[in-house]
């Protein structure tokens, strides 16, 4: 890999939108030893910031990591450098629905997605009809059935939503969202 | 709090707390009729924005928590009980005090002012300021015997960008042994329940949150109390150890201290039933 001739500013632009500064990080690991779900990532964080530094692009935006990241800030309050990882995944997120790149774990984008479509319909989340539509995009009827059940059982997945009565101005709110997803 | 307490809240209850967790919502304002509070639900509020929304659109995000803050009445503070609301509201509430464009542009959308000196807090702080010896009065059953895992959650517990607002760490120790409550602290008390990984990726979720229990378990805890209500959802869903603990909501325990009589109605709610632990501490018939 000829890491000379690779391009930095996908770096600078990260830092800027972050607020983060990552150029401290002497990859120390501290991240990967405490990040609780280090094991389904393709990439341990510190090595998406040495990704940065590198100027390898495409890889830090198309890698898993950063559609795993719940954004749980272990990494971000044990970093000795101080360094907010969390909010370095947080903006490559939002950066590769931007650029459009290849999506390394589309069925979390689709859930944020069915997520905002509840939004939009009712101006609250209504967990069952999000759920629904995460399944049959993802067909994946099947996996998880008994968990859904029993929480319907014990009426904790409501059949109807509760709703905004100004759908109308929750409507508005979203026509920067279609703007930016367009 | 002052020698006149101010008594009235605007409420924002938030998506779960509407929803899947409505036993947290009704126990917390059982804790605050009991309490003397009054809670005034935030007049059509919406999602405060969430995760998903931050994630995949800021301006979106903004907006969302952005409206809810044009509906708050001044005069009063703003009180919300799930961790993640009170973070996005607190958010925008900052930003838009930096941003005075993005405020005008949204004021100018919404048709209203939006108020950007209603003070937001969560409702353990309200019980901080009412202080412990009030709530030790209002106390109607000891909860002697209640050997809990404090669960803040991630959002409560460490989120960077509020670094230098109000920390809640070891407030729930506080409140819940003047109650006569036991506080078991070597239990993986900060490690995070999997947000909406247990959603989207449950086999990832479910191993990590059973080392949340076992470590519970081992730290000879009779339950985990939290204060978040995915968290309580994603421990009580994902748990598959062989010995299960109850997972309170933290208003749970307070309400039920408190003397609340409905409890029936929240606990038939959980998915690990909770009765059996309170039963024999006689806590409940």
């Amino acid at each position: 890999m000829d890491t000379g001739r690779q391009d930095r500013s996908l770096a600078d632009a990260v830092m800027a939108r972050s607020g983060t500064n990552f150029k401290a990080c002497y990859q120390c690991r501290a991240c990967a030893a405490g990040c609780p779900f280090v094991k389904a990532m393709d990439y341990p964080p510190n090595a998406v910031l040495r990704l940065l530094q590198y100027g390898m692009t495409q890889e830090a935006l198309t890698c898993k990591t950063i559609w795993v990241c719940v954004g749980c800030h272990t990494c971000s309050s044990q970093c000795p450098m101080n360094i907010d990882l969390a909010a370095v995944m947080d903006t490559l997120r939002l950066m590769a629905v931007e650029e459009g790149v290849a999506i390394a774990s589309p069925h979390i984008l689709d859930f944020h997605e069915e997520v905002l479509r509840s939004l939009e319909r009712y101006g609250r989340a209504h967990k069952l009809g999000i759920m629904l539509r995460h399944k049959m995009s993802t067909k994946s009827w099947f996996k998880d059935l008994d968990v859904g059940l029993k929480m319907l059982a014990k009426r904790k997945l409501d059949l109807w939503p509760s709703k905004v009565k100004d759908i109308k101005e929750i409507a508005g709110l979203f026509q920067c969202y279609w703007r930016e997803a367009s | 709090m002052s020698q006149s307490p101010q008594m009235d809240f605007s409420y924002f209850p938030g998506c779960s707390l509407a929803t899947t967790a409505a036993e947290s919502n009704q126990s917390m304002i059982q804790s605050a009729r009991i309490l003397g509070l009054n809670l005034i639900e935030l007049e059509d509020w919406n999602c405060c924005g969430s995760s998903s929304a931050s994630t995949l659109c800021k301006n979106l995000a903004l907006a969302m928590a952005a409206r809810n803050l044009s509906l708050a009445p001044a005069g009063r503070p703003l009180v919300a009980m799930c961790p993640r609301c009170l973070h996005y509201l607190r958010g925008a509430q900052h930003c838009l005090r930096d941003d005075g464009e993005t405020r005008r542009n949204l004021e100018e959308q919404f048709g209203r002012p939006i108020n950007l000196d209603v003070e937001i807090i969560h409702f353990m702080e309200i019980l901080v300021r009412c202080g412990l010896d009030r709530l030790g009065e209002k106390a109607r059953r000891s909860l002697k015997g209640l050997k809990f895992v404090p669960y803040y959650g991630c959002t409560l517990f460490r989120p960077p960008r509020l670094a230098r607002q109000k920390y809640f760490q070891g407030e729930m120790e506080n409140i819940l042994t003047a109650l006569g409550a036991e506080p078991v602290t070597t239990a993986l008390s900060h490690r995070c329940c999997g947000s909406f990984l247990s959603a989207t990726d449950p086999e990832v979720v479910t191993p990590l949150v059973n080392e949340i229990i076992d470590s519970a378990v081992a730290s000879r805890a009779n339950c985990l109390v939290t204060a978040c209500a995915m968290c309580q959802l994603n421990l009580e869903i994902r748990g598959t150890t062989k010995t299960r603990l109850p997972i309170f909501h933290f208003s749970e325990i307070l309400a039920l201290a408190l003397g609340a009589e409905d409890y029936e109605t929240w606990f038939v709610r959980h998915l690990v039933d909770p009765r059996p632990v309170l039963q024999n501490l006689a806590l409940v018939a």
